[in-house]
């Protein structure tokens, strides 16, 4: 088991009151499958992903990670989970705009200290960027932003890839070539993915699919 | 319509008083530290004025003796008679007490009115003016100091300099001993018209004719000019906070601009509106600016008044009164800065298109095509700063050379900068440096303006610094050479100062007469000192800048005179030279001597040629050379034995104490305004960091996603400020090196006609590295804080679609 989510729950304090948003979650991901995510919206698919990569803690329950809780780890060893343990995928501002696209893809690699040339260079070649490594992201369009967001989330070979809607800012064909890229670099990386999607079709190219509804996962 | 738009308008100020403070407070510094500087100038010119037209008439035209110092008395009455409608005047130095008094006698009987300064009063008052034992006119603080010492009636008048005084004629005519020879000649506006020239009835006496400025406005110009340059200095730094914070404030507000558009606001009025809103900000400012200068000046004032006293012995008030001229000015110059710097603001607003997206960082963006004109033009005015220097002459053009140099500096920063971090960037391999300084690069833009500002002030600290100390150390290496006598005496009157000159020589190593007479040489009046050559104190002691092989010998036998370096400079003379010093004595200039601090020439001759020339040359005073163990012995001896009131016997190291408490405070003034010039700039750093860091998330979040925590982002913040002051402290050295050499050898050489050896002292550097660093660390604070609290929520909001 790569990932195991155990009655987990979280809450926001908000000026209306609370706003309880998931409610005792149990959730497994085993190694190397891919999960889509589905549910309204405002149902906590978000809060569900930032909980499993580290970026959040919830309320109660426990996230485990090769036999480790997440949940309980300090501001440092979730840091440290976050660089070793996943790779993130958002639907925007996933890279980091001082750095140009080759540094932006070696980045996330060198500080989970796995940087591998070779790969590197397969990816960008499968991923279609070699003309843009020199560039800037606010040189690039919104496709090509997310094809190296990819390419920088499995240059650092994540067991675990969480990704939030990453073509919600897509148009639908551009959309549909980045996640078949996805998901065959992820196969061949040997990692698992989590995908938050709000199309069916895009769940079906997945290995199994959950839906988030009233705090549970149904 | 215009109303709910302007409530629209101003709501942003509501939701962001951070933002408000930071433009108010940045206006009100600046504003503050220009008419603070204003006020303290317009005091001192007026004071200048009055004095100067008090003591020496200059409105009026005079006659002034062709050679020597002297007007006989016949040649006024041959003036007279001829019909020339002149008044005498009789001047000279004279001693009361302790203090030294210019004595000007007047004649109130023929005084043209326009004289001024005087008031002859009723008659009762004339008579007791022209009868024995006199009236001296004098300020307050001048008859503070002269109650007790003198029979004469003390008679103050507020239009009176302090350290001089208006006496009847006859009565200075005795009190100098100057039998019938008058000093100058006023000739009152009203003539006749028929007069007989002067050429033929006293061809002895030349025509002076009004000065357009007092001589010591003219000294003190180039003091008041380098108060100036602080002023403006530290009002562009404020304006950079003025243009940083108007440009972000549109920025926030591009939204509400367009929906004002949209729902029919016309352009003409948003800009109204917008305008107002600016102008209503800069009268705030500068409402409070100007307070704020008020309480500066008066606070500096006393300051001012030393340093002015010091330098150039003129008198200023150390109290301000208010000048409706300089509120006008600081208000004024409050508006024309708010408009200045947000003119482009105010420009882009005008030519936005209704419809584009927003651009909430487009304001940084300053592009690295910018960021390279700006190099180039910093690089030639840099050039331009070399060239001027080389090949320009005058105090303007020394003032020139600093303001290419300061500014072509500041507008090189931010590239030179960039190229730096890119080389860093380039040779760092592990992920996080790169992205340190990568990222580092990326605040540039945002930043430039502040690191520009903090560049001037750091350099003009430096510079500063290191002028004021190595005039500090020049100044006292001068002093233990000058003041090499162990004592310094001083006899009441002439009988008791030949009892001295009986008394001394047994008691002590030797006795060195300090002897002067003040006397007109190439047209301008100086004193004229005689020193004991042969004397080891001064063969060893005086320092010379250049002169002949045997230039002490030549001294001793009175055939060659020494000059001071400023009248050296300002009559382009050479060693050689003859010199013409009153009564027709000709003789060789043999050699140059600094006299640092002095404005007005001086030469030294032999002392015994000096007694044979001037036989009523006054010998009162006198340096002793004792062994210094022996020298408080001798003081005790000189009052119990001798009987010298113990105020006429100063030692050396009183003395030097003295002069130096009066240099200290000389450069108080230029301490404060550096001190504020570095608050301001601080505040600029401030300001723009915190604008900062409310648009850093997004370049933040990534790199806090793949795992550096919230903590160590902080301290990489904290990090790369202290890395930007370092790098512009370090750019900041060298330009204010520069800075105190164009000061050093070209302004102060103009201004004040002496040069400084350049001495660097790293050990203020150090100290103004460390007041920079604890600058920088609050800068960074409120900022930092921000960052280091921030919830993880806000930082996971960047990569959802809410934004
Ligand atoms: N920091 C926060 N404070 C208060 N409420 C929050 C916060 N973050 C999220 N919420 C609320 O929690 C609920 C779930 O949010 P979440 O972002 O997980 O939804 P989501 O399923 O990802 O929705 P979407 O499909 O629109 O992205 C929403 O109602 C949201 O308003
Ligand atoms: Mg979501």
């Amino acid at each position: 088991m790569l990932l195991s989510l155990r009655n987990v729950s979280k809450s926001y304090t908000t000026a209306e009151g609370r706003l309880d948003i998931l409610k005792g979650i149990d959730f497994d991901l085993d190694a190397g499958e891919s999960v889509a995510l589905t549910g309204e919206s405002g149902s906590g698919k978000s809060t569900l992903l930032h909980l499993a990569g580290g970026l959040d803690h919830p309320d109660t329950g426990q996230i485990l990670s090769a036999g480790r809780d997440i949940a309980a780890l300090d501001d440092r060893g979730r840091a440290e989970y976050r660089r070793a343990a996943v790779g993130l995928v958002f639907q925007q501002f996933n890279l980091i705009p001082s750095l140009d696209v080759a540094a932006n893809i070696s980045f996330h690699a060198k500080l989970a200290g796995r940087h591998d040339r070779e790969w590197e260079r397969e990816l960008v070649g499968r991923l279609g960027i070699e003309a843009l490594l020199s560039r800037y992201p606010e040189q690039l369009s919104g496709g090509q932003q997310q094809r190296v967001a990819i390419g920088r989330t499995l240059a650092a070979r994540p067991p675990l890839v969480l990704a939030d809607e990453p073509t919600g800012n897509l148009d639908e064909s551009t959309g549909d070539a980045v996640i078949g890229i996805m998901l065959s670099l992820t196969k061949s990386a040997g990692a698992a993915l989590l995908m938050v999607t709000h199309s069916s079709r895009l769940a079906q190219m997945l290995d199994r699919k959950v839906h988030l509804s009233g705090g549970k996962i149904v | 319509m215009l109303w709910t738009a302007a409530t629209a308008l101003l709501s942003h100020w509501r939701r962001r008083p951070l933002q408000l403070a930071t433009l108010v407070l940045g206006l009100s510094l600046a504003t503050a530290l220009w008419s603070g500087v204003q006020a303290i100038n317009a005091e001192a010119r007026a004071s200048y004025a009055r004095a100067s037209s008090v003591l020496d008439q200059k409105e009026l035209t005079q006659l002034v003796p062709r050679r020597g110092d002297s007007i006989p008395q016949g040649t006024y009455t041959k003036l007279r008679r001829a019909g020339w409608n002149v008044s005498p005047v009789i001047e000279g130095d004279h001693r009361i007490g302790n203090t030294r008094v210019r004595l000007i006698g007047i004649d109130p009987l023929t005084m043209p009115a326009k004289a001024g300064g005087f008031k002859t009063g009723d008659t009762s008052n004339l008579t007791a003016f022209m009868s024995q034992p006199g009236v001296l006119i004098v300020s307050q603080g001048t008859a503070l100091k002269l109650k007790g010492h003198t029979q004469m009636q003390l008679q103050i008048s507020p239009d009176m300099p302090d350290g001089a005084a208006f006496t009847d004629i006859g009565i200075a005519e005795s009190v100098l001993k100057r039998r019938g020879e008058l000093s100058r000649l006023l000739v009152a506006v009203e003539q006749r018209p028929d007069l007989p020239s002067l050429g033929t009835i006293a061809p002895e006496i030349a025509r002076k004719e009004p000065g357009d400025r007092p001589d010591v406005a003219q000294l003190t110009d180039s003091f008041h000019l380098n108060l100036t340059a602080f002023g403006f200095l530290a009002f562009v730094v404020g304006l950079f906070i003025v243009y940083a914070t108007v440009g972000l404030a549109f920025e926030q507000r591009r939204a509400t601009f367009r929906t004002l558009r949209s729902l029919g606001l016309p352009l003409s009025s948003l800009t109204l509106l917008l305008v107002t809103e600016l102008l209503v900000l800069a009268f705030v400012a500068g409402v409070v600016g100007v307070v704020i200068g008020y309480v500066v000046a008066s606070l500096l004032l006393p300051d001012v008044a030393a340093t002015l006293q010091g330098l150039y012995g003129a008198s200023v008030p150390s109290s301000l009164s208010i000048r409706p001229s300089w509120w006008a000015t600081g208000l004024a110059m409050a508006i024309a800065g708010t408009i200045v710097s947000s003119a482009e603001s105010l420009w882009r607003v005008r030519s936005m298109p209704l419809l584009t997206a927003a651009q909430p960082r487009a304001w940084l963006r300053a592009t690295t095509v910018g960021i390279r004109v700006q190099l180039a033009v910093g690089l030639l005015l840099l050039i331009m700063s070399g060239a001027l220097a080389t090949f320009g002459h005058g105090l303007m053009v020394g003032f020139a050379v600093l303001g290419c140099l300061l500014l072509g500096a500041a507008l090189m920063l931010p590239g030179v900068l960039s190229a730096c971090l890119a080389v860093l960037q380039k040779r760092s391999s592990r992920a996080l440096v790169t992205w340190f300084w990568a990222d580092t690069r990326q605040q540039l833009p945002g930043l430039s303006l502040a690191l520009m500002a903090l560049l001037l002030a750091l350099a003009a600290n430096v510079g500063v610094g290191t002028m004021v100390s190595s005039f500090r150390l020049t100044f006292i290496g001068w002093l233990d050479q000058r003041l090499a006598a162990e004592l310094y005496v001083m006899a009441r009157d002439e009988s008791e100062a030949s009892r001295l000159r009986a008394w001394l020589p047994a008691r002590s190593t030797s006795v060195l007469p300090i002897w002067s007479v003040a006397g007109e040489v190439l047209g301008d009046r100086l004193e004229i000192f005689g020193a004991a050559a042969d004397d080891p104190t001064y063969r060893d002691n005086w320092p010379l800048l250049s002169g002949t092989v045997d230039v002490w010998d030549r001294i001793a036998a009175g055939r060659g005179v020494l000059v001071n370096e400023q009248f050296w400079r300002r009559k382009a003379l050479g060693i050689g030279t003859g010199l013409v010093l009153p009564g027709g004595w000709e003789v060789p200039i043999v050699g140059v001597y600094s006299d640092y601090g002095n404005p007005k020439g001086q030469v030294i001759v032999g002392i015994d040629a000096l007694a044979a020339h001037y036989p009523h040359v006054s010998k009162l005073r006198y340096g002793v050379r004792v062994p210094p163990a022996d020298a408080a012995g001798l003081k005790e001896r000189l009052t119990s034995e001798f009987g010298l009131p113990a105020e006429n016997v100063i030692d050396q190291t009183t003395l030097k104490r003295q002069s130096r408490a009066v240099f200290d405070r000389t450069f108080v003034v230029t301490g404060a305004l550096n001190a504020f010039t570095l608050g301001v700039a601080g505040f600029a750093m401030f300001s723009s960091l915190l604008t900062l860091s409310g648009i850093r998330l997004p370049q933040l979040a990534p790199v806090w996603a793949m795992g550096i925590r919230r903590r160590d982002l902080a301290l990489l913040e904290v990090l790369r400020t202290l890395a930007l002051w370092l790098a512009t402290f370090i750019a900041a050295v060298p330009v204010g090196l520069a800075l105190a050499w164009v000061l050093l050898s070209i302004v102060n050489v103009e201004a004040f006609g002496w040069r400084l050896p350049m001495r660097i002292f790293p050990m203020d550097w150090l100290i103004l590295a460390i007041v920079a660093l604890a600058a920088a660390i609050v800068s960074i604070f409120v900022p930092l804080r921000r960052l280091a609290t921030i919830a993880p929520s806000d930082l996971l909001r960047v990569f959802a679609n809410e934004r």
